[in-house]
């Protein structure tokens, strides 16, 4: 199902994207090997002046992934119209076995390019090229991330067949189905609610103390996806439900639906950013000290951990407010 | 924070400045740029706004069709086989349609023959009587209160008033269509009295119909039982591989313009590379020119969307899409002429930014590139 309008536009960006992270990747090897400051050697300016030309490609195949991963999830939610038994996007991307592994790798691709982001940044700011060489050993890492996101979306394009029978949300994300969608539906609401805000003040405390302490903002990072898992949890086991006003009804991808008010925005946006953030604080702080970002680097941090609490603190926000407005009652 | 913003803000009004420098270089560019996202864009809004009109239709139509099948063709359905369905559980009405197809030669197109079932209460018709769609009315010119006069395939004449016109609103399936009586009809074509084409079946619950329609193939094994999802998801199917195919094409266009794009963005006047030089040499960074740059870029794509999307929008739902009509709706003498709903759907806007943006703004990237690192003594020299 290759020649759906969308579907077009999602594998002509990944081929481009894919191709821009290999030159950039072969040109990585290269500055790795040979990067020397010291040097006035023609090779050495020459490599200076192409950083330029990679950190500005790769920010712009960063910001593509960005868009099409949304572009994907709303063009699955479209082409259920397309298979018997969809009726959401989980149905699609059911419909074949690349789906859900292609959407895996798209949120992927999209957490390791904001931290890398953040990494061009702070390099940008020091003027001997502090963080350089991490900086390129990042891009060796992202590209293989990138080509198999690229493979597996054009597998699943490929494989979608019109004939297919797929199961809609109510299988996946129902109480009684196995696998890891049934286990987040059937997980007990007060689980998930102690789960959800207890993560959320265990994520206030690190955070707080990430504000003044190297270790804490290290910390940070991981916490930051740990709170990522339990937040997509609570979202399936309670949150959803709330905004349906049905108790039976777990899945994460309708509240992207019209009918709901686009609502999965509001708590999807604010989520991805905590997480983004806090991720990119961790991994920057673990990243070592260069006396030309003796200031910057720190500074960069805090912000972060400032802009992952403020991401939490509305996800938080706007789930408490789901569930005190909603028509449903499952605590008496 | 503040100082970064200021500082993009005064690169953006820089960069309009500099658009603004060389108008007749931008225009050409935009005017191309704009064409091609008139191209591309006209046949999504096209290929979405015939879906719509599609599913309208389908709306409308019965739950479960049952059609009898004979050696693997269509044969018609029997009294015994209506009585059978009326036994199944969950169906709330059955009805046996008559309907056929008739080449007329005068009008060298096919009509659609049909007798109004009881559920069509608004388009009953007496004896001798017919009411005719809108293609039908154009091809034999004829209005409420004239002839119209059909020839059948053995010879058969039917002679008939024409009563109405069918609105052009479901112009899609009943453009071809002449309704008429009964008994003229089974007179024109022959046909016994106890045969129908098909038998439509109406479900009172929409989450039964797959197992009513499975009941029924046991009940009547020789029938097949079209449901409307199935019909629903077969035009969507047809007519997204229609337009993913003619995007497809216009794949070549977009190749094209990226290498014009990318040619533009070469050939840099004298001019333009003593200013890039003077900005360097005066303290502008590498990234600063790149930025620089890119929103020059970001502004003529901007300009050229929302031109390109605005000629698209009007090609489509004023002059109903004259370019790419036979393309995408298929093409036939009775083809109807419907207009459009306007609609803009954003998926639609988010997939053409990433089919024509994108590209632009790669191929800009490594002329830009090279412009910005060019040493200043290089290029005032």
């Amino acid at each position: 199902m290759i020649f759906h309008p969308a579907n077009l536009a999602l594998v002509a960006a990944s081929i481009l994207t894919a191709t821009v992270i290999v030159a950039a990747a072969i040109f990585a090897l290269r500055l790795v090997r040979h990067w020397d400051l010291a040097s006035g050697a023609e090779r050495q300016i020459r490599l200076e002046r192409v950083t330029y030309l990679v950190s500005t490609a790769v920010a712009f195949v960063l910001v593509v992934e960005a868009v099409t991963l949304v572009l994907f999830a709303f063009t699955a939610d479209r082409m259920a119209a397309l298979f018997v038994g969809a009726m959401c996007a989980v149905g699609t991307l059911n419909a074949s076995v690349y789906g859900f592994p292609t959407l895996w790798a798209k949120i992927a691709v999209f957490f390791a390019a904001s931290v890398w982001l953040v990494i061009d940044h702070v390099d940008n700011r020091g003027r001997d090229y502090p963080l350089i060489r991490v900086k390129y050993l990042g891009i060796l890492l992202l590209a293989p991330l990138i080509l198999a996101e690229a493979g597996l979306q054009l597998a699943y394009f490929l494989d979608l067949k019109a004939d297919t029978i797929t199961s809609c949300c109510g299988r996946l994300f129902g109480e009684t189905s196995t696998g890891a969608g049934g286990e987040m539906a059937s997980m007990d609401p007060t689980h998930a609610l102690v789960l959800l805000f207890g993560g959320l003040a265990a994520i206030g405390l690190v955070g707080v103390a990430a504000l003044r302490f190297r270790v804490a903002r290290m910390l940070h990072g991981p916490a930051s996806l740990a709170m990522f898992l339990a937040a997509l949890a609570a979202i399936v086991s309670v949150i959803a439900p709330y905004v349906y006003e049905q108790p039976h009804h777990h899945c994460p991808f309708c509240i992207l639906k019209p009918e709901y008010h686009h609502f999965g925005f509001a708590l999807y946006l604010p989520l991805f950013l905590g997480t983004g953030a806090g991720l990119a604080a961790g991994v920057l702080a673990l990243l070592p000290q260069r006396a030309s970002l003796a200031t910057a680097k720190p500074a960069i941090e805090r912000r972060l951990v400032h802009t992952s609490l403020l991401g939490f603190a509305l996800f938080g926000a706007i789930a408490a407010w789901a569930i005190a407005t909603s028509g449903l009652t499952l605590f008496s | 924070m503040r100082a970064a913003f200021e500082r993009r803000r005064h690169l953006l009004d820089f960069a309009v400045a500099s658009l603004l420098r060389r108008p007749a270089k931008n225009v050409g560019l935009i005017v191309v740029y704009a064409l091609v996202v008139f191209l591309l864009a006209s046949v999504m809004l096209f290929g979405t706004a015939v879906r719509r009109e599609a599913a309208a239709v389908l709306d409308a139509a019965p739950e479960i069709a049952a059609q009898a099948m004979t050696m693997g063709r269509h044969d018609m359905s029997t009294a015994a086989d209506v009585a059978a369905l009326k036994g199944l559980r969950g169906v709330r009405r059955v009805e046996p349609r008559l309907w056929g197809y008739l080449w007329d030669s005068a009008g060298a197109a096919n009509y659609t023959l049909k007798v109004p079932t009881a559920a069509e209460a608004g388009l009953t018709v007496g004896k001798g009587e017919s009411i005719v769609g809108e293609g039908v009315a154009r091809a034999r010119k004829v209005s409420p209160g004239k002839m119209l006069f059909l020839v059948s395939p053995a010879g058969k004449f039917l002679r008939t008033k024409v009563k109405a016109v069918l609105p052009s609103t479901t112009a899609l399936v009943s453009t071809d269509l002449v309704l008429v009586e009964e008994g003229d009809f089974r007179a024109f074509f022959e046909l016994p009295p106890d045969v129908w084409t098909d038998v439509a079946l109406t479900v009172t619950n929409p989450r039964e119909v797959t197992t009513i329609a499975e009941k029924a193939s046991v009940k009547l094994p020789g029938h097949r039982f079209v449901t409307r999802a199935d019909m629903i998801r077969t035009t969507e199917a047809l007519f997204s591989w229609r337009e993913g195919l003619a995007l497809a094409l216009l794949g070549g266009a977009l190749v094209a313009f990226a290498i014009l794009a990318f040619d533009k963005a070469s050939g840099l006047s004298a001019e333009e590379r003593r200013e890039i030089g003077i900005l360097k040499a005066i303290g502008w960074e590498t990234s600063d020119v790149i930025l620089m740059k890119l929103w020059e870029g970001l502004l003529i794509s901007l300009a050229a969307f929302l031109l390109g999307f605005a000629a698209a929008y009007a090609h489509v739902f004023l002059w109903s899409a004259s370019l790419f009509e036979p393309v995408l709706k298929g093409w036939s003498t009775l083809y109807p002429r419907f207009p459009l709903t306007p609609e803009i759907d954003a998926l639609e806007l988010a997939t053409l930014a990433v089919l024509t943006v994108v590209p632009y703004v790669a191929a800009i990237q490594v002329p830009i590139w090279r412009t910005a690192t060019a040493d200043p003594d290089v290029v005032m020299r």
